[in-house]
């Protein structure tokens, strides 16, 4: 059931021109960024050479790349994401689904994993750029898997912050701001929060924030790590988003 | 407990919605047998809608409970909502699909099982006309279609009860008469409500009535009781040249006379008399000048009146 309702997330999706749109420009944009930073590689590449053990393509082009790519999809995702819920019940679709043998559960799960489906071919977009310099350089194929993994936790996180602000309005717009300036207020305050907070010696209020602080999760990955806590804080940020959002649509039920 | 599980598929007791201050539904009792069409009405703002969203589950009631089929609504939600097909006000499509995607989306979330769908879809397609439109865009059909599409949408998964919320509104007549027919044939396998506030539409499909006003159910029978309910007991009668109404009173079996228009009169007769014949008799002998002659019904529209319109205009 799960799996019926993110395979209509997904058909959906692609019916509108929307998420065209969004592809598009993503793409165009990430292509600029890439070829930007492949024009600085080569013009480094003199003083590259004498360097002992000289960083590669993927450190200096895809790692850059990527942190591109995840402050676009800051931008990609609340707009995408407004559709989930608020743009069904302006229209009165959700109804289909409220009256169908489904829980609450599901529908939130579905949603998420058809959203999810679709912001994972955003990243495989993104992986292919680095991905073609593989016949003319040697690539580090652990630390673009590794870039490629954390993006889309990334993803996940943002769909999961946006698929829960959609729950909370019925209106499409409302939505899409609210979840843009969710996710912003996250970047931003977050680091700083979680860094003042454990210059204080508040480890736990500290490690609280850092939940909070998506990129700061996803920076790891960039470096080739894989930091658990940053894995942890990024798929506790998702639970909670859906756990929220699933309460948040039974309450409506009870509301009215 | 078995035995009334069969003959009642929808069973609502002291179902009560209120937001905020306001009570939208007050304390209302349901019951739907099987293969029954039942008619729901109201003006408009009466609850109707709030009532139909209680009893699909899109609503979760103040107080009251539901049970469909036997199962109540309010524990396992998912188990009874199995039972249900709703068309609510303002179909719920999404435009950007075609009707066969539509379809197969209703039937996938309804868990009709794989094998059956195609079958199920054919013959959903096939009883709301819509066999040759299947591979069009939704958002690209007109409204009347768009409402069938509805319909289908509702009765895709052959549930046992099926509920209309003002099915026929923005429709041709030809649309009208098609779906109603459509639904006096649902009523044989299925156990039909259907809200409206066009009361011809009711009076023509529906067993029984139930109308609602302010959120208080004031009446329900049968269509069958309403008709026979004085039924023949007064008629309409037009004369071109009328006596005095005293002389109309006045006829054996008649109890009373009143002047509808200037032409028209309504004529009572005395409890178990038909004065028909007499009244004809008198006419012609008098030179009245009888041009009609009709028996006065109940209507649904009288009822309705009366007991929605009585504390507008005391």
């Amino acid at each position: 059931m799960i799996f019926t309702i993110a395979s209509k997330e997904l058909k959906t999706l692609f019916a509108s021109p929307l998420a065209w749109v969004v592809l598009t420009l993503f793409q165009i944009i990430i292509g600029y960024a890439f070829l930007r930073r492949l024009d600085d590689f080569l013009q480094l590449q003199p003083q590259l050479v004498q360097m002992a053990n000289p960083p590669g393509a993927t450190e200096l082009v895809a790692a850059p790349l990527f942190g591109t790519a995840a402050a676009l999809l800051l931008f990609a995702v609340p707009v995408l994401a407004m559709r989930l819920i608020a743009e069904e019940r302006r229209n009165q679709t959700m109804v289909l689904l409220m009256s169908a043998p489904i829980s609450m559960t599901e529908i939130v799960f579905g949603k998420f994993l058809g959203f999810l489906a679709f912001l994972l071919v955003i990243v495989a977009l993104t992986a292919l750029m680095p991905l073609s310099l593989a016949g003319a350089t040697r690539l580090d194929y652990g630390l673009l898997a590794g870039l490629a993994v954390g993006l889309a936790l990334l993803a996940a996180a943002f769909a999961a912050v946006g698929l829960f602000v959609s729950c909370l309005t019925a209106h499409p717009v409302v939505a899409a701001i609210g979840a843009f300036a969710a996710l912003l207020g996250m970047v931003l305050t977050g680091d700083a929060a979680g860094d003042s907070l454990r210059a204080r010696g508040w480890t736990v209020a500290a490690s609280v924030a850092q939940v909070f602080s998506p990129i700061r999760n996803f920076e790891p990955f960039g470096k080739g790590m894989l930091d658990t806590q940053a894995l942890a804080c990024l798929a506790l940020l998702i639970a909670l988003a859906l756990t929220l959002a699933i309460r948040q649509l039974d309450a409506q039920r009870l509301r009215g | 407990m078995p035995e009334q599980e069969t003959v009642s598929t929808i069973s609502a007791r002291g179902l009560t919605r209120s937001f905020g201050n306001h009570i939208a539904v007050n304390n209302i009792t349901l019951k739907l047998r099987r293969g029954e069409v039942l008619g729901f009405l109201g003006p408009n703002g009466a609850g109707k809608t709030t009532t139909m969203q209680m009893l699909t589950g899109n609503l979760a009631p103040s107080r009251g409970e539901i049970s469909i089929c036997g199962i109540d609504l309010l524990d396992e939600p998912v188990r009874a909502k199995a039972h249900v097909g709703y068309l609510p006000e303002v179909p719920p499509l999404y435009r950007e699909l075609t009707v066969d995607e539509y379809l197969t989306l209703a039937t996938r979330l309804h868990r009709v099982a794989p094998a059956r769908r195609p079958e199920a879809i054919a013959a959903a397609k096939q009883r709301c006309g819509l066999a040759d439109t299947g591979g069009r865009l939704i958002g690209a059909l007109s409204k009347g279609y768009q409402q069938r599409v509805g319909i289908a949408q509702a009765i895709v998964h052959a549930p046992d009860i099926v509920i209309l919320d003002e099915p026929t509104v923005g429709l041709d007549p030809n649309q009208i008469r098609e779906i109603r027919g459509l639904i006096r044939e649902l009523g044989g396998t299925h156990s039909v409500i259907l809200s409206t506030h066009i009361l011809p539409e009711v009076e023509a499909i529906c067993d029984r009535v139930q109308i609602m006003h302010h959120g208080n159910l004031v009446y329900s029978d049968t269509i069958a009781a309403l008709k026979q309910f004085e039924s023949g007991a007064t008629v309409l009668v037009g004369l071109r040249r009328p006596p005095p109404l005293a002389e109309l009173a006045a006829l054996p079996g008649v109890a009373a006379a009143e002047c509808v228009e200037p032409t028209l009169y309504r004529v009572e007769f005395a409890a178990g008399e038909d004065a028909t014949d007499a009244l004809v008799k008198q006419a012609a002998a008098r030179d009245w000048g009888l041009c009609q002659l009709k028996p006065a019904q109940t209507t649904l529209e009288d009822v309705f009146v009366n007991l929605t319109r009585r504390e507008e205009n005391p």
